[in-house]
């Protein structure tokens, strides 16, 4: 039992990392005061980004390609993320109905960017991250084969922007202010921050970071562009739920759901966990983020203005 | 009243007329011939009789995912999950279309009614979980999307695995929307029974907002939820019903869909029509005979990208591209509606 989990264990991480950073940036949008269901069309773009970034770079520099291929897929998905942010912020639009459009708009143009460039809808990467042993680390009984063998680059960087973002949220005055917008928007508003622009960089942030989750997606274990990401922009809006709209929550919800997920991947070819059908374990996240909704519904944690447009007039 | 009507048919065409031109920019982009590929586009879905029954036959599965979208909307709720109630509407379908060995008239009669109960009660989960606990419907209807997405994903193999691992058996003929008479007489094409259930719904629901009590308190409970509570109306039973109707729609969108159009069920799928559902609803003003009009538009769209592929370099994706772009344009509204304002009042200055 023991060797199948740590066998599985860097699968199920390498699962996580894009669900947690997508699920990150949701949280800096949901915080501060955007409710973006685009996710998934921003995964998407990102995806598509850096494995056109990728593809061209490769044969010329194999070494920096990936990475610039990553901050290729920030950069654009933060851009692509400016269309939903100018509705919602702007506009007063239906968040839902704008989300909705940015996925669509994504699944659909980077296909047919895609087609028109390579001929099929798919663009191949030659090479992906390859996995690492942590030095030093690695060596530490049970901890060090879980967590510090078969890394990829890409986990650490997400996990240090984690970090970073909790820092960024809790401490310092843009996170308070990040906060407040999406608290009480009018009280932001008298105390003489920028509204309009926190949210600008709320929705950007979570056009970056999500654009990321698909970037790394591709670079660790898909290894190919095909217009989607089956679902891990929802999975990952769920993971912010489940999690609570909490950095460190997220970490946990999006584990949970990563590992869940993976289980029910291998079920098939390990015995062991033929036990459980696999049906459970994947509708397993969405059924518990519906629990976690009734549970919460008295307490939810759940930004205030979350969805509501600000105007600047209105009291 | 009219005067508003008629600006939200403006904002309409204004949204289609811009996301047709994001369409020829894009294909400009790409180094074709805009033109030629609308006139393809639009050849393609009307160019004879057989491409006018397979435009018809896209716009039926449209018609009640728009109508089911457009019925919540009126009641102020936003269901996001039809593509979820149209998947497990149309496996009860498929599920009765394999397994029951009775005359025709009967298997389709109670195929057509298991898609219609599936429906709803995929949608019941939201509706209750709105009424009884106030979560919002947006997300619990995304994640009823991807319950139904995975457990068709493990239910049809286990149950009724066809030629291939991906997809159900395929259901006879005598189980299928698809009628000799209709199909000869559209050359061959997909259309099937499945659009006379559409037009009836379209006006049942016409007639359910309209004409009736229980319309009257849906629309009620969907402008100001707390005035309509306050008038003795049991708003809470009202969700409930508004969100199972609207699962129902979806789940005869499932039927005309997957033993109509398709005959196999394919796993892995999400069906896009639950979301372009939402550009229908949108487009039609969430009205009946609005979502009929804008649904055939957006059928057109779909059936005809096949043809202009052919025929041009075009990637079939610009009609989902266009599609999008609509819903993004029309989500946009004020910026319209500040436009044609504006013009207006320039022109009244004018005189």
């Amino acid at each position: 039992m023991w060797e199948i989990i740590s066998k599985i264990f860097p699968y199920a991480i390498a699962f996580t990392i894009p669900l947690l950073i997508t699920s990150l940036g949701g949280l800096f949008s949901e915080r501060s005061g955007v409710v973006n269901i685009g996710l998934e069309g921003l995964m998407v773009v990102g995806s598509f980004t850096s494995a056109y970034v990728i593809s061209i770079l490769q044969p010329i520099m194999p070494e920096g390609a990936i990475w610039i291929g990553l901050l290729a897929a920030m950069v654009i998905g933060a851009m692509f993320s400016l269309l939903h942010a100018f509705a919602s912020i702007n506009l007063n639009a239906n968040q839902v109905i704008s989300g909705t459009a940015i996925n669509m708009i994504a699944g659909a143009l980077t296909v047919f960017i895609a087609r028109t460039i390579t001929g099929s809808g798919n663009i191949h990467i030659t090479s992906g991250l390859t996995r690492f042993n942590i030095p030093l680390l690695s060596k530490i009984p049970l901890v060090g084969k879980l967590f510090f063998t078969q890394t990829y680059a890409s986990t650490w960087l997400v996990l240090l922007i984690l970090l970073g973002s909790w820092f960024l949220i809790y401490k310092t005055a843009f996170g308070l202010r990040l906060r407040a917008c999406g608290e009480h928007p009018h009280a932001a508003d008298a105390a003489g921050v920028n509204v309009y622009f926190i949210r600008y960089m709320g929705v950007m942030f979570s056009g970056a970071f999500a654009g990321l989750g698909g970037a790394v997606i591709l670079v660790t274990y898909s290894g190919e562009f095909n217009g989607s990401v089956a679902g891990l922009g929802f999975l990952a809006l769920a993971s912010l739920i489940f999690g609570q709209w909490k950095p460190l929550g997220i970490l946990g919800a999006t584990f949970f759901f990563g590992f869940a997920s993976t289980l029910a991947n291998v079920s098939q070819v390990v015995p062991a966990f033929k036990v459980i059908p696999g049906i459970i374990l994947k509708v397993f996240p969405y059924v518990v983020t519906l629990i976690a909704l009734i549970i919460f519904s008295k307490s939810s944690q759940a930004p205030k203005a979350a969805g509501e447009p600000f105007e600047h007039g209105k009291r | 009243m009219k005067i508003q009507m008629n600006k939200q048919v403006l904002i309409g065409l204004i949204s289609v007329f811009l996301g047709l031109v994001a369409g020829a920019i894009l294909m400009a982009f790409t180094g074709n011939n805009p033109f030629l590929g609308f006139t393809y586009l639009f050849r393609g879905g009307l160019m004879n009789i057989g491409r006018i029954g397979d435009t018809l036959s896209t716009a039926t599965t449209l018609i009640l995912t728009g109508l089911s979208v457009a019925f919540a909307f009126r009641t102020g709720l936003f269901n996001i999950g039809a593509s979820g109630q149209m998947l497990f509407g149309g496996l009860c379908a498929t599920a009765v279309g394999l397994s029951l060995d009775a005359p025709r008239a009967i298997v389709l009669i109670v195929a057509v009614l298991a898609a219609f109960i599936g429906g709803g009660l995929w949608a019941l989960v939201p509706g209750l979980l709105k009424a009884r606990f106030n979560v919002h419907e947006v997300v619990s209807t995304i994640m009823m999307n991807w319950i139904a997405y995975w457990t068709i994903y493990y239910t049809v193999p286990a149950f009724f695995k066809g030629a291939y691992d991906t997809e159900s058996r395929a259901i006879s003929k005598a189980a299928s929307l698809r009628s000799p008479w209709l199909t000869d007489l559209f050359n061959d094409s997909s259309i099937n029974l499945g659009l006379f259930l559409a037009l009836i719904a379209v006006i049942a629901i016409a007639v359910i907002l309209n004409r009736t009590v229980l319309g009257f308190e849906l629309k009620a409970a969907g402008y100001n939820r707390f005035s309509a509570e306050y008038a003795g109306m049991k708003v809470n039973r009202n969700i409930v019903l508004s969100m199972v109707i609207a699962g129902a729609l979806a789940g005869l969108a499932g039927a005309t869909f997957y033993i109509g159009y398709a005959n196999t069920m394919k796993i892995g799928v999400l069906p896009s029509y639950g979301f372009d559902g939402i550009a229908v609803a949108l487009l039609g003003a969430n009205s009946p005979y609005g979502v009929l009009v804008s649904a055939i538009f957006f059928g057109i769209l779909h059936s005809g990208k096949g043809f202009m592929n052919a025929m041009t370099s075009i990637p079939p994706e610009i009609g989902d591209t266009i599609i999008a772009t609509i819903i993004y344009f029309a989500a946009t509204s004020v910026l319209i509606e500040r436009a044609i304002d504006s013009i207006r009042k320039k022109i009244k200055g004018g005189k």
